[in-house]
């Protein structure tokens, strides 16, 4: 947030910001799912036939799941034989340089803020592009690949290193996971890959764009994350799409997989398209996240900022397998008009001496329904485990809700785990102190926001910091009166 | 600079100043005294633009331009400030990003370049040595696990950070010890000049030793009883604020 009024009022001027639409030529196959639809996305990728039988297997799974309706969120039930899995801009032919890249696709990216041309790029951020079902352009893939760092679109990595993505592929959620998982990995279409070496300290922060386009299509796709031993990266996804009446499923799946010594920060800005202030439209993101600390002494830590969709569904979680191991979850949700979030995480301590620390902000405006949902587990030999949580939760105005939904599953006597939780209101007072020291009320709403968050923020890469807490005051627009 | 005509001011429904009148031009420091529950503190927060407290007749005017008219963030840009007798804790504010913001956010409504971070630093650095601000209370949160004493050193540094034309201190006193007291006084003295005037909201006459007043006026049910000079306040201790209660006509200032 700025301290001038100045980015409030450009703010006030206009809603959802990335909600045009890229009239771009499309590869778009018919709506509906079947055995040939799956076939056809692997067949369209040109992927081996140990992935189409691995996609098969998820698919007749997935027919007999059913979906999961615990969630404290509504919505009426998805058909999914009226959704598009695969959607792609068209191409002639394999783009050899990003001046081949359909200038349209090319200018959407350049709108959203996001440079796909590597010497307009924030200095240190590789970014892959992913626009509906594929990767567009992946920067900075050359000067990576001479630290032996692989940075590519999981279909590229099919094919160049497929003895990696089969290694790791559904090692860390497997598609009998759940409903969504399960169907992510029958139909997923692209997403990222990142291959860290032994020992390689990543030189620039790696971020995956996310762009829903086409209309009525769903996007799925896959993160693949690997961290060597001794290595570190910090990698970053943000997300939008355009705004439409009806609402889009976007159910990914990511895997992290950190080895001895080995850290991974992973970032998430999202702001896929909310609905407008009818609660009409934006997107369904029902997304399974599960890091594995798999070494000793291993860390991974998610934040997230959530501020857009619909409907947000997920738990970045970490299961601390290694010894010393270390999960951290930082997250900031906001429900403005009559969005819904139902996120926190899972922690699951299965090695010694594993910590791990919780810390939620939900932030509720307007009719917006922000649930925190949380497990710590211990496990019985995960001698000396430590978890400390802490939810607090912040109401603006008095139609919208907050709900803390904590877990603890303890069966070790050694663990220490502690769970703090506080819900309070944005108060007239506090507002009124900052409106007499000559900021607006917007402006007081915002700083008093961002104190709320500012244990998360902290957490993110110095360039989206900012970014996020942006984000925030839009997503906050109009919620004081 | 401010004038008030017969102000009448409400709190959920009930009137509370009930005809106010007052004149204050630059340079002054006029001090309000009054029992509990005359309506020292109604009158500060009325003026400043609180939301809970509506004004229901009457007008007061700020330097020729109608102050109930302007929202209360306006009011504070134009150079209306109050410290607050309870000034607000905000959680994970850093004290000092939020007294830039409030700079800048004046600096701006008057065309004024906003100062950057070392700017901003080197200025507060000045005002922090001269009220004996502790820099660490910079980098801690806005009034959060500060003692009362801090909270209203707090205030009078922000005072002296944004120079207010007017400057209205509601019950600025309250809960300071005799060194504390001395500090604030101390940093609200050094700010007095020709241009500059204060209102001065207290119930007790200690105040006035440290902060000495030109104007002196008693508020009981709502009405100013009785205006004098800085005597008055001497006057009022020895007596206490009964004589000027029961039955007494309004005086007006």
């Amino acid at each position: 947030m700025s301290t001038s009024t100045e980015t409030i009022e450009q703010l006030a001027t206009r809603e959802y910001k990335y909600g045009f639409v890229t009239d771009v030529e499309t590869e778009t196959i018919p709506k509906g799912l079947s055995e040939d639809v799956v076939r056809l996305i692997s067949e369209k990728k040109g992927e081996p036939e140990w992935l189409l039988e691995w996609r098969l297997k998820a698919y007749r799974l997935w027919l007999t799941m059913k979906e999961p309706t615990w969630q404290n969120v509504k919505y009426e039930p998805i058909n999914y034989q009226d959704i598009v899995y695969y959607s792609a801009p068209k191409k002639k032919k394999v783009l050899n340089s990003l001046d081949e890249l359909d200038p349209e696709v090319k200018r959407t990216f350049d709108k959203l803020g996001i440079p796909i041309e590597e010497q307009k790029l924030l200095s240190g951020v590789a970014v892959d592009a992913v626009f509906d079902s594929v990767s567009v352009a992946t920067t900075f893939r050359a000067k990576l690949a001479e630290q032996g760092i692989i940075f590519m679109s999981f279909s590229d990595a099919v094919h160049e290193h497929p003895d990696l993505v089969k290694q790791y592929l559904g090692s860390v959620v497997p598609y009998t996971d759940n409903f969504f998982a399960a169907l992510n990995s029958a139909v997923f279409s692209d997403g990222s890959f990142v291959y860290i070496p032994k020992g390689v300290r990543c030189p620039m922060e790696l971020s995956t764009y996310f762009r829903i386009n086409a209309k009525d299509t769903g996007q799925f796709e896959r993160t693949l994350i690997i961290a060597e031993p001794g290595s570190f990266v910090s990698y970053l996804e943000g997300c939008t799409a355009p705004m439409r009446d009806e609402n889009q499923l976007h159910a990914a799946v990511v895997e992290l997989v950190a080895h001895d010594d080995a850290t991974i920060k992973y970032s998430t800005i999202q702001n896929w398209y909310p609905g407008d202030k009818d609660g009409k439209g934006g997107i369904y993101n029902f997304v399974t996240k599960r890091g594995l600390c798999q070494g000793r002494g291993s860390k991974i830590t998610w934040t997230q900022v959530e501020t857009g969709s619909a409907i947000t569904w997920k738990y970045p979680s970490c299961i601390l397998q290694g010894d010393n191991s270390i999960g951290e979850f930082y997250s900031v949700a906001t429900t403005n008009n009559w969005q819904q979030a139902d996120t926190g995480t899972k922690m699951i301590h299965v090695g010694k001496n594993t910590r791990s620390t919780i810390v939620s902000k939900g932030i509720s405006a307007g009719h917006g329904q922000n649930t925190y949902r949380g497990q710590v587990r211990v496990g019985k030999n995960a001698t000396n485990a430590r978890n400390y949580s802490q939810c607090d939760s912040l109401l603006i105005g008095d139609k919208c809700g907050a709900h803390t939904f904590p877990y603890l599953e303890i069966r070790n006597t050694t663990a220490k785990v502690e769970h703090e939780a506080s819900t309070s209101k944005i108060g007239e007072d506090q507002i009124f102190y900052c409106r007499q020291r000559g900021l607006t009320s917007e402006d007081a709403v915002n700083i008093i926001v961002s104190g709320f968050c500012r244990e998360v923020f902290r957490e993110l890469p110095m360039e989206f910091a900012v970014e996020a807490q942006k984000l925030l005051s839009v997503s906050l627009e109009g919620s004081v009166g | 600079m401010l004038e008030i005509k017969n102000l009448q001011v409400a709190v959920e429904g009930n009137l509370i100043l009930k005809g106010v009148d007052l004149h204050v031009k630059p340079g002054e420091v006029h001090a309000i005294m009054g029992p509990n529950g005359s309506g020292k503190s109604t009158l500060a927060r009325a003026l400043s633009g609180h939301p809970q407290y509506e004004v229901t007749g009457g007008e007061a005017r700020f330097e020729g331009r109608d102050l109930l008219d302007m929202d209360p963030d306006e009011r504070a840009r134009e150079g209306v400030f109050m410290a607050f007798q309870y000034p607000v804790e905000i959680a994970g504010v850093n004290n000092g990003y939020f007294l830039k913001a409030a700079l800048n956010a004046k600096r701006k409504h008057f065309g004024q370049p906003e100062l950057d971070a070392m700017e901003f630093m080197q200025l507060i650095r000045e005002k922090a040595k001269v009220l004996q601000i502790d820099q660490s209370m910079l980098s801690r949160s806005v009034n959060e696990g500060f003692s009362g004493g801090e909270k209203k050193r707090n205030e009078i540094f922000q005072m002296a950070l944004l120079e207010p034309k007017l400057a209205i201190l509601d019950e600025t006193d309250s809960g300071l010890d005799i060194d504390a007291l001395r500090v604030v006084s101390d940093g609200v003295n050094g700010m007095r000049n020709p241009g500059r005037a204060f209102v001065v909201v207290t119930h007790y006459q200690r105040l006035l030793d440290y902060i000495v007043p030109d104007y002196v006026h008693v508020l009981s049910a709502g009405r100013i009883v009785k205006s004098g000079g800085k005597e008055l306040a001497h006057e009022l201790e020895k007596k206490g604020y009964g004589w000027l209660e029961a039955g007494t006509q309004p005086v007006g200032a």
